[in-house]
């Protein structure tokens, strides 16, 4: 083998298990961390029921998948929880709107401090956390069918003959796309719209929004449709990839919460970013090198080890340094969002 | 206390007595003492958050991780020395923490030495990462060695072997350690940020707890933990235990015409309600104690500098309270207490099983219990854990009972009655979280209402 | 023209003590009217008792006429009064151009001719259109939350210490330019810290004392006023 064509090896390596991974795993971070950040721009609080918010939306759109799949009907090459995918999103903006009518507004009217949210947004995390254990209970859930991969391993090292793979399966490539367009739509509503221009106001400075005759119970409500539509979009393309299970999705509420932190909180821009590094850094501090040294060093020089400098059951911990970091470095995060 | 206070105490407690009576003649004995017993130690869990929320208005969302340093400790403490391992190992151990001195020390040389830049930035990254590699090849020799050391029974370094009741104290110490490292980062920002923090420290905690074997063996558990309290099987074989059980049963014994053989059936399920009894002794007077120290702390100048802050934050900031170290105090001492609460649960299991805390039962349980008996009131807190621990232990055999009334009742395909019936225990999540936003809305201070 | 603005008696504060006692404040169309005073007078007190920030429990509200003294601060606000708070008065996360968007939320056009407008008073909106409104000076912000405020074409414009924290040559430009919209006939009312300045461009000025209407005149009269000197402007 030539010195070439082992970096190229060494490169598809890395693509395959570095990049390509953490690019669609930092996209569910990002649509998850979006929507932390927007209720709390919006609403100003941290909402712990958000993973749990996602739980549920995943959750109807797993039950319609299993309805479509009896009746017969599938997306062709592409998973068919694509076609499930509004009734989901249509049920969780339901269920938003009722547990902002029925438990936020209070506190909202009563003008709260930020604590007596999180509570109330607890209270909620229980109920739905109930909810979908009741109703499909915590086991581990498979809903992923349609083409498996887009590019496959053996069809790649077929070829281009190299030795490693490179594999992108139909969800990762799914998500990273369907992330990016959210994503853009959303920039488009908040940048252009009317609306959307009334929320970034209202985000910026809730007393002047008012005083501009903005209707704060209308931004309020588009602030929690968007929260849940970006939560069902994540939680089901998460699904999709990996598997759905709801104390997975409780526990997405760390990096989605160090990811808004880090991008600035309240700041949607920052949250996509924060969702990126945070899944980067993930990825590349629990993924074992061992192979990549193979490729690069002299035969003599490859150590024993994996070559890992982080086991894989402590990946919630580079979330949790992250957050520790920029609390401690800059409190605002990058795009300088609101602290207090 | 006002008189209001007292009578409502006094009806809570006693419906709760009710019910433990209830339990017992309904189940049994043994079960009912058994939740007593985890009555108590919730009544302290929720008094230790009370310390920081009730008081402080702090919102610890990691109540679970100061509960499980409080169980690691307890393991520490009791469990016997593991010689071969420490012997193997503690020379690796030793190093690695040489070395993470070192390259701490050498990191904090390059700091002061260099100027603020890029170059600054690149020589420390360097140095971190070399000193990084460096301790962790030493550090996994060490743990391989000392996992290697009997793996089935011990495989970890095991503790100090000391009487288990120390580990009560140290075990609120070395929660109380953890909080300040906490309390050092996230307060002092805003509120949200400490709630996040504590949310990511008690997964962290947990996942060391489950994957660092040579610390408490992992998901592997630790059994056997040394008590505070009798053994049933010492008991049955001591004599004066004989005595006082042909004592209390003396009618009975009389008509009995083999009478050792019926006092040794008596004494089986008598020695296990006694063991119970004996740590519900242990429980009741730490509760008591901590209650009574918490209701003098609170009278205290701290206690109402503490609730002014809480009240009018910027007011209290204004006539030159330091806030961020008052509430840090607050997070401490209260997390203390949680640590002593978790010790205290370790070492009434016998056993340490890090797989078995999730947030849900060990942190946020815990808020409703400190919510609905009534913030900022300690006896209300205690309170809270007794109605809740109950309501949250009996809800999932009165559940089941009503879920099999229903398969009963309504014709289904066995698969549908079978989904029903296991889900019934999930009901209890949902019904906490409505306890919880019921409780907040429309009595928002709780059964103790604060004065 | 005639009064219209007009806070009659007002009694009222924050809950505690009331702050504001039979408080009599008028603006006129067209004119300047300062509210000047020590600090703690209640002057910004009274302000937000126009706009209806605090309740009051004695006294009445009316705009051109009709009472107003039901209606929350929103409903004033579309009701014709603009209002520019001391602080945060701008949206620092938005551009200049979005922050008079924002101002003309409640019209039914997007406001850009009103904007044509505007650029003639405050050439630095179209300078800086789409600049971030935070990276400005404070000379500038001020001229922006002026002209947000202007947007929805109010009948009176309430300024809250406009020319607190800047320079005396901005301080005189900002008054150049507050002169300029009182010309187009809108009633201009403002507190005050710089007394003296702000009552050599008022029409009439009202100055307060522990929430108490002290004197009222044309602000010439009060700064001929020996004992208005020696009291309020500092001799």
């Amino acid at each position: 083998m030539g010195g070439f064509e082992n970096s190229l090896n060494a490169l598809v390596l890395l693509a395959n298990f570095v990049l390509v991974p953490a690019l669609a795993y930092g996209s569910q971070l990002a649509l998850g961390a979006v929507g932390v950040t927007l209720i709390f721009g919006i609403l100003r609080f941290a909402n712990f029921a958000h993973g749990d918010t996602m739980a549920f939306g995943t959750m109807v759109t797993i039950f319609c998948t299993w309805a479509l799949q009896s009746a017969g009907i599938s997306a062709g090459p592409l998973p068919t929880a694509l076609l499930a995918l509004p009734v989901g999103i249509l049920a969780t903006i339901a269920l938003v709107l009722l547990t902002d009518r029925f438990v936020f507004r209070f506190y909202r009217k009563r003008r709260s401090p930020p604590v007596i949210y999180i509570v109330a947004s607890v209270g909620v995390m229980f109920m739905l956390n109930g909810l979908v254990r009741l109703l499909i209970g915590p086991d581990d859930r498979k809903f992923t069918d349609g083409e498996r991969f887009v590019i496959s391993a053996r069809e790649f090292k077929q070829s281009t003959g190299l030795a490693e793979g490179l594999s992108i399966q139909t969800t990762q490539a799914l998500t990273i796309g369907v992330a990016i367009l959210a994503v853009a739509l959303l920039f488009w509503f908040l940048q252009k719209t009317r609306t959307g221009k009334s929320m970034r106001a209202f985000s910026d400075n809730e007393d002047l929004a008012l005083l501009c005759g903005i209707d704060p119970d209308r931004v309020v409500r588009v602030a929690w449709i968007l929260a849940a539509v970006l939560a069902v979009l994540a939680g089901v393309l998460y699904g999709l990839d990996k598997s759905f299970k709801p104390f997975i999705y409780f526990n997405l509420l760390l990096p989605f919460f160090a990811a808004a932190i880090l991008g600035g909180i309240g700041q949607p821009v920052g949250a996509i970013v924060g969702g990126y590094i945070v899944a980067f850094t993930e990825v590349t501090a629990t993924y074992a090198y061992k192979q990549l040294a193979v490729y690069l060093l002299p035969s003599g020089w490859v150590p024993d080890g994996l070559l890992q400098f982080l086991s894989t059951d402590y990946k919630f911990a580079i979330s949790f340094i992250i957050l520790v970091l920029v609390l401690l470095i800059r409190p605002t995060g990058i795009f300088r969002g609101r602290v207090l | 206390m006002d008189e209001e206070d007292i009578r409502k105490a006094l009806t809570a407690f006693g419906l709760i007595g009710l019910g433990l009576v209830l339990t017992g003649l309904l189940q049994s004995w043994n079960a009912a003492l058994g939740v007593l017993n985890l009555c108590l130690i919730s009544g302290v869990m929720a008094l230790g958050l009370n310390i920081q929320w009730g008081y402080a208005g702090l919102f610890n969302a990691g109540v679970m991780a100061f509960t499980a340093v409080g169980g690691m400790t307890a393991v520490l403490v009791s469990y016997p020395p593991v010689v071969e391992a420490w012997q193997v190992g503690a020379g690796g151990l030793l190093a690695s923490v040489l070395a993470l001195v070192v390259t701490a020390l050498v990191t904090g040389f390059v700091y002061r030495r260099l100027p603020a830049g890029r170059k600054r930035f690149w020589l420390i990254t360097l140095v971190a990462l070399l000193g990084y590699l460096v301790v962790r090849s030493l550090f996994g020799e060490a743990v391989q060695l000392i996992e290697a050391v009997n793996p089935a029974r011990t495989g970890f370094l095991g503790g100090l072997g000391l009487p288990i009741l120390f580990s009560w104290l140290a075990g609120g110490l070395v929660a109380a350690a953890l909080a300040w490292f906490i309390g050092r980062i996230s307060l002092g920002l805003r509120a949200d940020y400490l709630a996040i923090a504590t949310l990511g420290i008690a997964e962290i905690v947990i996942s060391i707890l489950k994957n660092e074997d040579w610390l408490v063996r992992g998901v592997k558990n630790v059994t056997g933990l040394p008590r505070p309290v009798p053994y049933e099987v010492e008991l049955q074989q001591s004599d004066w235990f004989a005595s006082v059980i042909s004592w209390v049963y003396s009618g009975r014994l009389e008509n009995a015409a083999d009478q050792r053989a019926v006092l040794a059936e008596l004494m089986i399920p008598a020695s296990s309600i006694f063991v119970k009894l004996c740590y519900t002794g242990l429980f009741a007077t730490v509760t008591l104690l901590l209650l009574v120290l918490a209701n003098r702390v609170a009278q205290a100048p701290w206690g109402r500098m503490m609730r002014a802050i809480r009240d009018n934050e910027a007011a209290a900031a204004a006539m030159g309270k330091d806030v961020v170290a008052r509430h840090r105090q607050a997070f401490i001492v209260g997390s203390a207490v949680i640590g002593l609460a978790g010790a205290m649960l370790t070492t009434l299991d016998g056993q340490f099983t890090p797989g078995g805390y999730n947030p849900l039962r060990y942190t946020f349980l815990v808020w409703v219990m400190v919510i609905v008996g009534g913030s900022g009131h300690n006896l209300g807190a205690i309170l809270g854990g007794f109605i809740i621990w109950f309501v949250w232990v009996e809800a999932e055999p009165v559940s089941l009972f009503v879920m099999r009334q229903i398969t009963d009742l309504i014709p289904m395909e066995p698969a549908s009655a079978y989904h029903l019936m296991a889900s019934a225990p999930h009901m209890r999540h949902f019904v906490m979280g409505l306890v919880l936003l019921l409780v907040l809305r429309y009595s928002p201070r709780g059964v103790l209402a604060e004065k | 023209m005639g009064v219209l603005l007009a806070g009659y008696e007002m009694t009222g504060g924050y809950g505690g003590p009331p702050i504001l006692q039979d408080c009599t404040i008028t603006a006129e169309a067209g004119q300047i009217t300062v509210i000047v005073g020590p600090n703690g007078a209640g002057k910004s007190t009274a302000m937000k008792a126009l706009l209806g920030m605090l309740e009051l429990s004695a006294g009445r509200v009316e705009l051109a006429g009709r009472d107003i003294g039901l209606l929350s601060p929103q409903e004033r606000v579309a009701q014709g009064i603009g209002f520019v708070p001391q602080t945060q008065n701008i949206f620092t996360g938005m551009t200049v151009l979005e922050n008079l968007q924002m101002g003309a939320f409640l019209r039914a056009d997007d406001g850009a001719e009103i904007i044509e407008q505007l650029v003639q008073l405050f050439p630095v909106l179209a300078e800086k259109a789409d600049q971030q409104a935070g990276a400005l000076s404070g000379g500038q912000r001020q001229q922006v939350a002026v002209a947000r405020a202007l947007m929805n074409e109010p009948s009176v414009l309430l300024l809250d210490e406009p020319t607190a924290g800047v320079s005396p040559v901005v301080m005189d430009e900002l008054f150049d330019r507050i002169i300029e919209v009182a010309k187009t006939g809108i009633a201009v009312l403002m507190v005050e810290q710089n007394a003296r300045q702000a009552l050599e461009i008022a029409d009439r000025g009202f100055v307060l004392v522990g929430g108490e209407n002290r004197f009222t005149d044309t602000g010439q009269a009060l700064l001929a006023d020996a004992t208005v000197r020696r009291s309020f402007l500092g001799g």
